[in-house]
């Protein structure tokens, strides 16, 4: 069962480093199983998500990019993908809602889209949010929604609530007319529960602390926020009443020594110290993973966990996280 | 093989260092280890942090970081070197150039506009024209021998480079005119320039943003031309400090995939601008001081171990090892990928810290790495 199944809007943010991309990638593939028709964007320019699925660049345009398994009705289930681009964006936008088929050439010629799409950062940011309100909200033919869910591997964490509240800025200063409409919609879209934030990060004590002032952030902005899904998780490989004391330096060198020899290593003295010393520094990064781990969990948001992969993550350990994002009920 | 980065030489002899580099790649802490050697190396330095998240704070155990620069306490050196640090904020800072720029009447209007208030408190981006200003400001007083810059995380962080050019093709082009012409002339100056291309963009223009938003916007860019025409100025000024032989680029990565693509990125497009690259810091790097115990060998011996079930200690132990020899070989193997494809490009290493470091004393020991 999902945590979230009010939600069509999964807007995945982390620090960067995080994986933020790959775990946006995920919950796409996850929230695809079952025969559902999924949409994830990327609006930073940077083709994460054609790299990731190992496409071409993407164009403003939605492509297919991944499969999933069908459902009881026998449908498959798709993930698509787009790369929202501001100025495509804003020229689409003024001929959608405006009819203005010939204003796009006349506001370039006047340098009034290089205005909004890279001078006036905060429009670059409504536009991009306008579009995936678009997305989120275009009906199929003949009635009903055309995505059953929107994934959004939105800006960093340091960015994220201002990104997603730039359409509130937006309406304090028009106060009337088309653009008031349209930023009043997408804050609506934003701040239902239709919409969750989730938060990506790693167990390192940077990222944790801006997981925690994201959260801060959101919350008085009145923005939802999801789970939070701690990233690169690393298996445990010292007994856990080891760690207080190997952290200390306390490490059993005896023990060690007889251990090794007993395994056939024969030179076993030689490799001791180093060995040692390789065990004190693991287990100051594991206790420090746990004090971050608490720190997470006073949040009191659902938390999810996703293995470190050791190689370069492909298609295959894509499929793999996001049947671990479902087994634990995100996506 | 890469040339060895000379990080003492270039502390010693630059004027301005630049760190650039994508989000989490210890950025702000390269930054901030660089500062304090030069300062422990007899140098007056000042450490200048874009980042909203107040790490530059946490790792150099400051509490408060305003928009001034302030001492940085605990320096170990008997060189005469000083370290203050200083966390850039975009809205005191455009308050300032609006104060500095304009008489006091025409500043309260400005301070006041809608537009103004978002543009300099909330919208992204803003951050980079800002800093461009602050570097500019630190550096016109003189003060310091070497400001160490720490640039915003984001994919754009090159826009700090691009911000004067793109002001400048603002500034010249034909929407700020239209902008400007019915706040000057009460509405003539529209009339004035009226074509055809004008009327559907004017049209536009208050369909989509209302007729009082576009009088707000046309008032503020008004009250802003004579600032911004400064502003443009000192801009270019300072992009071109960016070019001077005192000025070095320092690129930051991880011996990851996306961290290193997006170094490369960097070190193309500082070549392309004709930039001066110091090197790569490449942070996070695995290592193992434990020679002649391969991976196969220690897994072998673990396995060994867990069927006979002696020593689940040494089991342990051996695993550890055999985790961190492969991760060694996967950052060598990423670092040497990037030295194949820029060769030129000099690199230093700094090993993963097995605890995040947030006091000088980490600071320190990041900066004898990078010194090598």
């Amino acid at each position: 069962m999902s945590d979230f199944p009010s939600v069509k809007l999964h807007v995945v943010t982390g620090k960067g480093g995080t994986g933020k991309t790959t775990v946006a990638g995920a919950l796409a593939l996850a929230l695809a199983a079952g025969g559902r028709q999924v949409l994830l964007t990327e609006v930073e320019g940077r083709q994460g998500i054609a790299q990731m699925f190992d496409t071409p660049p993407l164009p403003y345009e939605e492509r297919k990019v991944a499969v999933a398994p069908p459902g009881y009705s026998g449908q498959g289930g798709a993930v698509y993908a787009l790369a929202i681009d501001p100025e495509a964006a804003l020229i689409e936008y003024l001929e959608i809602f405006y009819n203005l088929k010939r204003a796009g050439s006349a506001l370039k010629r006047f340098g009034a889209i290089d205005f909004a799409t890279t001078i006036a950062p905060g429009l670059r940011d409504v536009l991009l949010t306008g579009k995936v309100m678009e997305a989120a909200t275009r009906e199929r033919r003949g009635g009903g929604r055309l995505y059953d869910a929107i994934v959004l591997d939105a800006p960093p964490t340091g960015r994220i609530a201002r990104f997603l509240n730039v359409n509130a800025e937006v309406a304090g200063l028009a106060r009337m007319g088309p653009v008031r409409q349209q930023a009043d919609s997408v804050m609506n879209l934003l701040r239902s529960r239709k919409t969750a934030v989730h938060l990506v990060t790693v167990l390192e004590e940077m990222p944790v602390q801006e997981t925690v002032d994201g959260v801060g952030e959101l919350t008085s902005a009145g923005l939802p926020v999801g789970g939070v899904v701690i990233n690169m998780v690393r298996d445990p490989l010292l007994p856990h009443d080891t760690l207080t004391a190997a952290a200390d330096g306390k490490v059993d060198a005896a023990e060690i020594t007889r251990g090794l020899k007993a395994a056939g290593v024969d030179d076993g003295a030689r490799y001791i110290d180093g060995l040692a010393n390789e065990v004190t520094e693991h287990a100051r990064r594991v206790l420090l993973e746990d004090r971050e781990r608490t720190l997470l969990a006073e949040l009191d948001r659902p938390m999810y966990e996703l293995p470190l992969l050791t190689d370069a993550v492909d298609l295959s350990c894509l499929y793999e996280l996001a049947g671990q994002l479902t087994e634990q009920g995100l996506g | 093989m890469s040339a060895s980065f000379d990080v003492d030489a270039l502390l010693d002899s630059s004027a301005i260092v630049v760190c650039c580099g994508a989000g989490g790649v210890g950025k702000t802490t390269t930054a901030a280890a660089l500062a304090l050697r030069a300062a422990e190396r007899g140098r007056k330095v000042c450490v200048l942090t874009i980042d909203p998240a107040r790490r530059l704070a946490q790792s150099m155990g400051l509490t408060e970081l305003d928009n001034t620069p302030r001492a940085v306490a605990g320096l170990e050196s008997t060189q005469g070197g000083s370290l203050d640090a200083m966390m850039l904020d975009m809205k005191r800072t455009f308050d300032e150039i609006v104060l500095t720029h304009s008489d006091p009447q025409r500043a309260e209007q400005i301070l006041a506009n809608p537009f103004y208030v978002s543009l300099s408190s909330s919208f992204a981006g803003t951050q980079e024209y800002m800093a461009m200003e602050k570097l500019g400001q630190l550096k016109a007083t003189g003060t310091w021998d070497l400001i160490v810059v720490d640039t915003p995380p984001s994919r754009s962080a090159l826009d700090f480079l691009d911000a004067p050019q793109r002001l400048g093709r603002f500034l010249d082009g034909r929407m700020i005119r239209l902008l400007l012409a019915p706040a000057k002339a009460g509405g003539r100056g529209v009339m004035k320039v009226f074509t055809a291309g004008l009327s559907v963009f004017t049209n536009v223009l208050t369909r989509i943003i209302g007729a009082q938003a576009l009088k707000d916007l046309s008032l503020f860019v008004t009250s802003l031309e004579t600032m911004f025409g400064g502003f443009r100025e000192r801009a270019d000024q300072t992009y071109k400090l960016l070019k001077e032989p005192g000025t070095a680029f320092v690129v930051v990565a991880v011996p990851e995939r996306d961290a290193l693509r997006e170094a490369a990125y960097f070190v193309e497009r500082l070549g392309a601008e004709r930039m001066p690259l110091a090197g790569l810091v490449l942070n996070r790097v695995h290592t193992s001081a434990v020679d002649g115990l391969s991976v196969q060998r220690s897994l072998a011996a673990a396995e060994h171990l867990d069927e006979s079930g002696e020593s689940p200690l040494t089991a342990a132990t051996l695993r550890v090892h055999a985790d961190r020899l492969a991760a060694a070989a996967r950052d060598g193997h990423m670092a040497e990928r990037f030295t194949a494809a820029h060769p030129g490009v000099n690199v230093v290493r700094v090993r993963a810290q097995s605890t995040d470091v947030h006091d000088l004393d980490g600071l320190r020991r990041i900066g004898l790495e990078l010194a090598g």
